[in-house]
């Protein structure tokens, strides 16, 4: 069994903050992590080995910064790594990026066969989960994407059955190997390293692929800036919309807060969505502490 | 199979062949998603600043009534491909279907739901087709001036930050858009249209996934039709305190839902979230609790009707968006007010908020 998994090293989006006069992402001190959905996939990439024996192998694109992020797969677990790093593949969206992916895909198939891709479902960073499907599509093998569990595999027989994550519930897919199977958070708990693949993880080195090993030509017209279909144009920070001033309510005794919020609910509820909203009237005398004038809060209808 | 073909000579940049808004009509077993009509409605307006006719794209098995369907929405073409091989969503067969619509009518812009139904056949119809797809977008406009450049809007970074997207080389311009966002066009059964049909070209045998089976979610969550959501966020602590949120939800009638934050510590499952990058949500009551209010998480409950916020710190800024502000221990306050409101209902006499 030979599992392929494709990371995306991401900068922690909860870290990250934004400047306010600028609208750009303060990135000094953000950290790099691996993208979660893909910690999953590398999990179950690592199960797959355990049931069935074979090797793992972890790839990505990337400056030589991401090295971390393929250290981290190996102490996880997995036992080859690949980076694809070229200065021709920066600026590259997600079609850019499935090109570089599938001609590494290629890479390593033209070394040993490779049975199943695994992928997490969206990066923290663009939330698109687009690579997957591109790298799919480009490679001719079914995509399952948003599984939440791999219930049955099969590689003598060279299928698998999972259930994925779709509209209103789940559903069963069968689909023949090899396949691009995208993962949930739900799939599975990711394991710590073990102090064994940490010493391991600490010294391994990649194995980096430029364009040339990636059998890329200098002008290939597919990657990086050129091979990118779309552009940000414009990036600016969304404002809320402001509201009024809050009626406060004095959470300080839980119990009377509990009773003067029910009556508010009661009362919000009383009223039908459509053409009642003046039923839906706000008691707005009857707060106890009532903020810089009275205003009915939301219920744009009421007099 | 399609295979994909190599990028296209950049020199070419008159796509003066290339016409029309398309929409990507998303349904489960003939029952179409609301998100392809909410398309359809700013398809349309769109359309219209362009001098251009909207089409609804019709892909499944038994599916004629869509075509009348997306007609009676605003559609002036229907492209449907109807065949039993397309049952049941399969990204092959139906990103196939696509792809080759669009090679042979030539459509300026495709927008889709951006559920993962539609994210999964556009993110293979645009790797098919070689074009652009803005994922997620919250905002759409298009700008005859540019040659009809699309113009898509959508969070990033976790919804810190808005992007705008182009696709200024490519055609056609594709998006990937948030169901809610856009709402719901007129139904009009008086509206004409055309209905043009093609065939699959592939048989099952072309196929390599079976849908063995469909299992509804039996908690169900609908977010974007709920007239009152509870929300949790970090300062729940763990994903056993979102059980005082259930129960509050059941006495009032309402869902749960939550932040992006409890979201990704593992609390609650994804169907929950709200925000710029989980659901766009607008309720009649909107209860946040131990929620901070990132800007993300504001942006996607801002326009509920009433907003009841419950945070210990006082300078939390979902106390500044809220109606009405609680500051209080929510682990106190949330428990009384399901006893409280429960106590209350049946002599409200007031059935409707019961779950």
């Amino acid at each position: 069994m030979h599992a392929v998994v494709s990371i995306k090293q991401v900068p922690d989006t909860a870290e990250v903050r934004i400047d306010p006069r600028t609208n750009t992402m303060i990135r000094s001190g953000v950290p790099s992590i691996v993208n979660p959905d893909d910690v999953r996939a590398i999990e179950e990439a690592i199960r797959l080995k355990e049931r069935f024996g074979g090797k793992v192998t972890v790839l990505t694109m990337g400056p030589s910064q991401a090295t971390a992020a393929l250290r981290e797969a190996v102490s996880l677990g997995a036992d080859e790594a690949v980076l694809c790093a070229d200065r021709g593949f920066a600026g590259a969206d997600t079609l850019a990026t499935s090109y570089v992916i599938w001609k590494a895909m290629l890479g390593i198939m033209r070394r040993e066969p490779v049975d199943i891709l695994l992928c997490g479902r969206q990066a923290l960073d663009g939330d698109t989960g687009q690579v997957p499907p591109g790298v799919a599509t480009r490679l001719g093998w079914p995509q399952l994407t948003s599984v939440l569990k791999v219930d049955e595999v099969n590689f003598d027989d060279r299928y698998v059955v999972v259930e994925r994550l779709v509209e209103g519930g789940r559903e069963i897919v069968r689909s023949r190997l090899p396949a691009v199977i995208t993962c949930t958070r739900e799939i599975n708990i990711p394991r710590y390293a073990t102090f064994t693949n940490m010493v391991r993880a600490a010294r391994f080195q990649p194995t980096i692929w430029d364009k040339a090993a990636l059998d890329i030509a200098d002008d290939d017209p597919n990657i990086g800036l050129r091979g990118s279909p779309t552009i940000v144009s414009k990036v600016w920070a969304p404002q809320p919309r402001q509201r009024g001033d809050a009626t406060r309510v004095d959470g300080s005794d839980p119990e009377r807060a509990a009773r003067e919020l029910a009556r508010i609910l009661v009362d919000l509820a009383g009223g039908g969505r459509d053409g009642a909203s003046e039923a839906a009237a706000v008691p707005v005398t009857a707060h106890p502490e009532p903020v810089e004038g009275e205003r009915a809060p939301g219920s744009t209808g009421s007099p | 199979m399609t295979a994909p073909t190599e990028a296209p000579a950049e020199a070419a940049l008159d796509f003066s062949d290339h016409k029309g808004i398309w929409v990507y009509v998303q349904h489960r077993s003939g029952e179409a998603a609301p998100v392809s009509w909410q398309l359809l409605g700013v398809g349309r307006q769109m359309a219209q600043e362009i001098g251009a006719p909207v089409s609804a794209v019709v892909i499944g098995s038994d599916v004629h009534h869509l075509a009348d369907e997306a007609i009676a929405y605003g559609a002036d073409t229907v492209y449907l491909v109807d065949d039993p091989a397309l049952a049941s969503y399969r990204t092959q067969p139906y990103a196939h279907a696509v792809a080759e619509l669009i090679a042979k009518y030539k459509p300026e812009i495709v927008l889709y739901g951006s559920t993962i139904h539609g994210r999964d056949v556009a993110g293979a119809v645009a790797t098919l087709v070689k074009t652009g797809l803005a994922a997620d977008a919250t905002q759409l406009s298009v700008d005859p001036e540019q040659g009809n450049l699309l113009h898509a809007s959508r969070p990033d970074f976790g919804g810190k930050l808005m992007s705008t997207i182009l696709c200024k080389r490519h055609r056609p311009q594709m998006a990937t858009c948030r169901p809610g966002v856009f709402s719901m066009p007129a139904r009009d059964e008086t509206y004409r249209g055309e209905v043009i049909e093609e065939p699959l070209g592939l048989t099952e045998d072309d196929i390599p996934t079976r849908v063995l089976e469909f299992i509804p979610e039996t908690r169900h969550v609908d977010l974007s039709n709920a007239e009152v959501i509870v929300s949790g966020g970090r300062g729940l602590g763990g994903p056993k305190a979102f059980d005082m949120l259930f129960d509050l939800a059941d006495a009032i009638g309402g869902v749960v839902g939550a932040s992006r934050a409890a979201v990704m510590a593992g609390w609650i499952p994804y169907q929950h979230q709200v925000g710029q990058t989980g659901q766009t949500v607008r309720p009649r009551i909107y209860i946040a609790c131990g929620i901070s209010g990132a800007i993300q998480h504001l942006v996607g409950m801002q326009d509920s009707d009433v907003i009841v916020a419950i945070n210990t710190d006082p300078d939390a800024q979902i106390l500044k968006t809220a109606d009405y502000a609680v500051v209080g221990d929510m682990f106190k306050i949330v428990p009384a007010l399901t006893a409280e409101l429960r106590k209350l209902q049946p002599a409200s006499g007031n059935g409707q908020t019961r779950g």
